[in-house]
């Protein structure tokens, strides 16, 4: 492997942290956003508090970490994808920066009326940032951020690909999340809340499959490297995605639920690992590839230096964080 | 003459807002945990219920404004690409490994930030104490990575220009170029006098309103202790990283000290403003800004005129902010000496109504004079982004929809302000009215009761 090829695998798998992690926390705004009025959603909205409270801002850092890693491997295709697609990227932003600070603030409001408004900003700005970063995957997959970054502002990122990508990713997000919140709920012992959410979880499960099997025709035309790649290369990935996918509706189905956020994890995990090996080499497709993107040589391999401390110091911390919370002590009050 | 990009005014209000709001919240991520730790520390070792109470207050305190401070800093880790692409493109490699290790920093302070916050009554005390430490200290090297870049802009090394592009990039030595340590020192140190006067300064507006318990009277001094530590330090590394300004931005001291014309030995003008090309409206010192500016009574500090005008940055805004920091970190450093010399001559100014009030105005000083200093540092720069490398016209974007984003975050900004302050004083209400867990307002824990 290459120095310029080990970096992006180091940026992507950024990009699988976030996206399983970081997802799974945006999805819980889903699932808050429809758990009914103030009363009747109460059990579940502390649910949300009390699972992704300890770990969302863990799980936000690897953002940053995306985001660093870029810019400082990939400069030029960094600039370029912020200027072409400054709209969703200011988008996803807005989207970060109300449902982190509407988070924290819900949590410790003083009334009802507070918690509410808190909340809604919350669980909105929850989904609106999974569907802009859809967007901008889609855009950079389906080859729409040139080189120089003067792509066109809008269409860049309203093409079919980008659509479809938004709101697969929102499916995506929630649809763990779901996952996630059904194996808390029911460790918790709440065994109402948990039927209630593995019935939610189900559909929303059953209808993002609907929306990606949907969404293949255009992608196809649309995203021509991008699929011969999905269909060459990426085709197992895919299709272990697609099955381990369905074998968590049949364990949710069975109420095995720790089994089946295993599934879920793996089948979010292939559909990206899908995607980038897809789209390699290219970083932007159809523009820049990975080699031609890089910055120099002495970054890389400091970079990589810093991604083997993140390894080191890092992981295994966010073990024990995990550790922590799954733990019998911290799943009751 | 090239036409200046269309982003380049709102590109630039953008990013002092979002950096002026997120810097002062970065304080408390680098000092707060300190406090927390000796004050939770206290609590255990002395078992004390009343240090014990006053931590996990703070912590709680914590999670609001480190949420805001992490998302805070999110917006500028976009804003770096979104506005400044010009930078980030030639320069993301150089600029860029600092960045890394800060990212790795974060993750150390949000997983033991996590840990802590969650870790009351459900780890070991000693335990749960240990957790402030990781935190603590990913806070500092954290800063002190971005403040290495921000040093680098002022000093750049670590690579070559050659035919307009960049090569030889050597990372580690933008990561420990020659001005970070005394830049981070400087910040560091402001950190805990931003943090230490504002947390004292809540107490003290709680005696002043007659509360005079132990609560408040802990609550006060902890935090005083650092600050008084804090701003006695300050004036002294603020000095010495003025002095070598005259070798590395001559232009940036010369408006620092509103020099319009080489003198030898110049003198400290305190006050004033440039009118149309003169100094007016100030107080002249002889020789002592030769002393303040170059440690020496007699050596000249170079004038504004010897720039090109192209070169020279706006004076006014970096003169005041400028003063107005020394002004108000030399108040402070008196205040605390005052204070200090009055209780070993046997008498407790936290008595004091005057002093309290005081106090009180501390904390929003030491803010505005962390504000000034950035503004002097930044503003001074110009009109360079990387100095005598590449102008603050050539990184800014071209988008012309900039304004746009501009009045959006102003009112983000606003909105979150308002939502802390909103939250943080219902938390307060609540602990005076004897509600310590303040639970969710939907949880089943308030319906039964
Ligand atoms: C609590 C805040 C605070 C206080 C009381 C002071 N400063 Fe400061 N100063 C800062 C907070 C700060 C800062 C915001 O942290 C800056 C901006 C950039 C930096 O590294 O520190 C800064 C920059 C800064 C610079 C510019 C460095 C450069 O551009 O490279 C100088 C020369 C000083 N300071 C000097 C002083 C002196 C002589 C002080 C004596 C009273 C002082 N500062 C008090
Ligand atoms: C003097 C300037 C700065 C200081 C001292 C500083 C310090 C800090 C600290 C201590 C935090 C942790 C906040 C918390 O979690 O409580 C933080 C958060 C953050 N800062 Fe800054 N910062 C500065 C400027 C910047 C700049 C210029 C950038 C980006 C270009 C930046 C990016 C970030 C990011 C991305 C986070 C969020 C990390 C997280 O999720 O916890 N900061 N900063
Ligand atoms: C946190 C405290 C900081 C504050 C309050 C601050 C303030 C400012 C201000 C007022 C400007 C506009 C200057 C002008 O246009 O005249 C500016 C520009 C800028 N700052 Fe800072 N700054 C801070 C720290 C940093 C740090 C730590 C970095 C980098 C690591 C940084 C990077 C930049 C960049 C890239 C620009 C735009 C280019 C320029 O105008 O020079 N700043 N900042």
């Amino acid at each position: 492997m290459t120095l310029p090829v080990l970096a992006a695998a180091a940026l992507f798998a950024g990009v699988l942290a976030y996206g399983l992690f970081g997802g799974a926390d945006f999805g819980s705004g889903f699932f808050d956003l429809t758990a009914g009025g103030s009363t009747r959603g109460g059990e579940l909205r502390t649910l949300v508090d009390h699972s992704i409270g300890p770990v969302w801002e863990a799980n936000h850092v690897w953002l940053i970490y995306v985001l660093v890693t870029w810019w400082t491997a990939f400069p030029t295709t960094f600039a370029a994808a912020t200027e072409t697609l400054f709209v969703p990227f200011l988008l996803a932003l807005v989207g970060i920066v109300l449902r982190g600070a509407a988070f924290a603030f819900r949590k410790y409001s003083g009334t009802l009326a507070q918690a509410r408004l808190f909340g809604a900003v919350f669980a909105g700005s929850s989904l609106m940032a999974p569907f802009f970063f859809g967007t901008i995957a889609g855009a950079i997959a389906s080859g729409r951020v040139p080189a120089d970054g003067d792509g066109d502002l809008w269409s860049s990122w309203t093409s079919p690909t980008s659509l479809f990508g938004g709101v697969i990713a929102i499916g995506t997000c929630s649809f763990l999340a779901g996952v996630f919140l059904v194996a808390d709920a029911e460790r918790a012992g709440h065994r109402d809340l948990a039927s209630g959410l593995r019935r939610r979880t189900l559909t929303v499960g059953v209808v993002t499959g609907a929306v990606v099997f949907v969404a293949l025709v255009p992608i196809i035309h649309d995203a021509t490297t991008l699929s011969e790649g999905l269909t060459g290369r990426a085709a197992p990935l895919i299709l272990a995605s697609g099955l381990t996918g369905a074998a968590t509706l049949v364990l949710l189905a069975r109420r095995r639920f720790p089994a089946a956020r295993l599934t879920a994890v793996v089948a979010v995990a292939t559909v990206l690992l899908g995607w980038g090996v897809a789209q390699y080499p290219w970083m932007l497709v159809d523009e820049v590839t990975i080699d031609q993107g890089a910055g120099a040589d002495a970054t890389l391999v400091a970079i990589l230096v810093a991604v083997a401390l993140a390894i080191v110091l890092v992981l295994p911390a966010l073990g024990y964080l995990f550790r922590l919370t799954q733990s019998e002590r911290w799943t009751h009050d | 003459m090239v036409t200046d990009p269309a982003g380049l005014l709102p590109a630039r209000q953008q990013m002092a807002l979002s950096l002026g709001w997120h810097i002062v919240l970065a304080c408390f991520g680098v000092a707060f945990p300190a406090m927390i730790f000796v004050m939770h520390r206290r609590g255990i070792v002395r078992a004390d219920p009343v240090s014990l109470g006053l931590a996990r207050r703070w912590s709680k305190v914590s999670a609001v404004l480190f949420a805001i401070g992490a998302v805070s800093g999110t917006v500028l880790s976009f804003e770096m690409g979104l506005l400044w692409p010009g930078l980030m493109g030639p320069f993301g490699d150089v600029l860029g490994f600092p960045f890394a290790l800060e990212g790795l920093s974060f993750f150390v302070e949000a997983i033991f930030l996590g840990i802590y916050l969650y870790g009351w009554d459900r780890l070991p005390p000693r335990q749960h104490l240990l957790m402030l430490l990781p935190m603590a200290t990913a806070g500092v090297v954290g800063t002190y990575c971005v403040i290495s870049v921000n040093a680098w802009m002022n000093m750049p090394t670590g690579f070559r220009m050659v035919d307009g592009e960049v090569t030889d990039v050597d990372p580690w030595a933008v990561l420990l170029n020659s001005g970070a340590l005394l830049q981070f020192a400087h910040m560091w140190v402001g950190a805990f006098m931003v943090v230490g006067f504002v947390v004292a300064a809540v107490y003290a507006a709680g005696m002043l309103r007659g509360r005079r318990d132990e609560h408040h009277r802990l609550g006060f001094t902890v935090p005083f202790v650092f600050a008084t530590v804090a701003a006695l330090l300050q004036p002294v590394i603020g000095h010495v990283l003025g002095i070598r300004l005259g070798q590395t931005q001559p232009s940036k001291l010369a408006a620092f000290e509103l020099a319009t014309t080489t003198e030898q030995p110049a003198p400290l003008r305190l006050g004033g403003l440039l009118i149309d090309g003169q100094p007016r409206w100030f107080v002249e010192i002889p020789q002592w800004g030769s002393f303040i500016a170059r440690g020496s009574f007699d050596k000249p500090v170079r004038g504004l005129d010897t720039f090109p005008a192209a070169d020279q940055p706006p004076v006014n805004i970096t003169h005041v902010a400028f003063q107005s920091m020394i002004g108000i970190g030399s108040l402070l450093a008196l205040g605390v000496v005052v204070f200090w010399v009055a209780r070993w001559r046997g008498r407790d100014l936290s008595g004091n109504r005057w002093f309290l009030r005081c106090v009180v105005v501390a904390g929003p000083l030491a803010v505005l004079a962390l504000e000034c200093g950035w503004i002097a540092t930044e503003v001074g720069r110009q009109p360079w982004t990387v100095w005598q490398v590449l102008r603050t016209t050539e990184a800014a974007t071209d988008n012309p929809g900039l304004w746009w984003s501009f009045a959006g975050a102003c009112l983000l900004y606003v909105g979150m302000t308002v939502g802390a302050g909103v939250v943080l004083r219902s938390m307060a209400r609540r602990w005076r009215a004897g509600e310590e867990d303040l639970p969710s307002p939907y949880g089943p824990q308030r319906q039964d009761a």
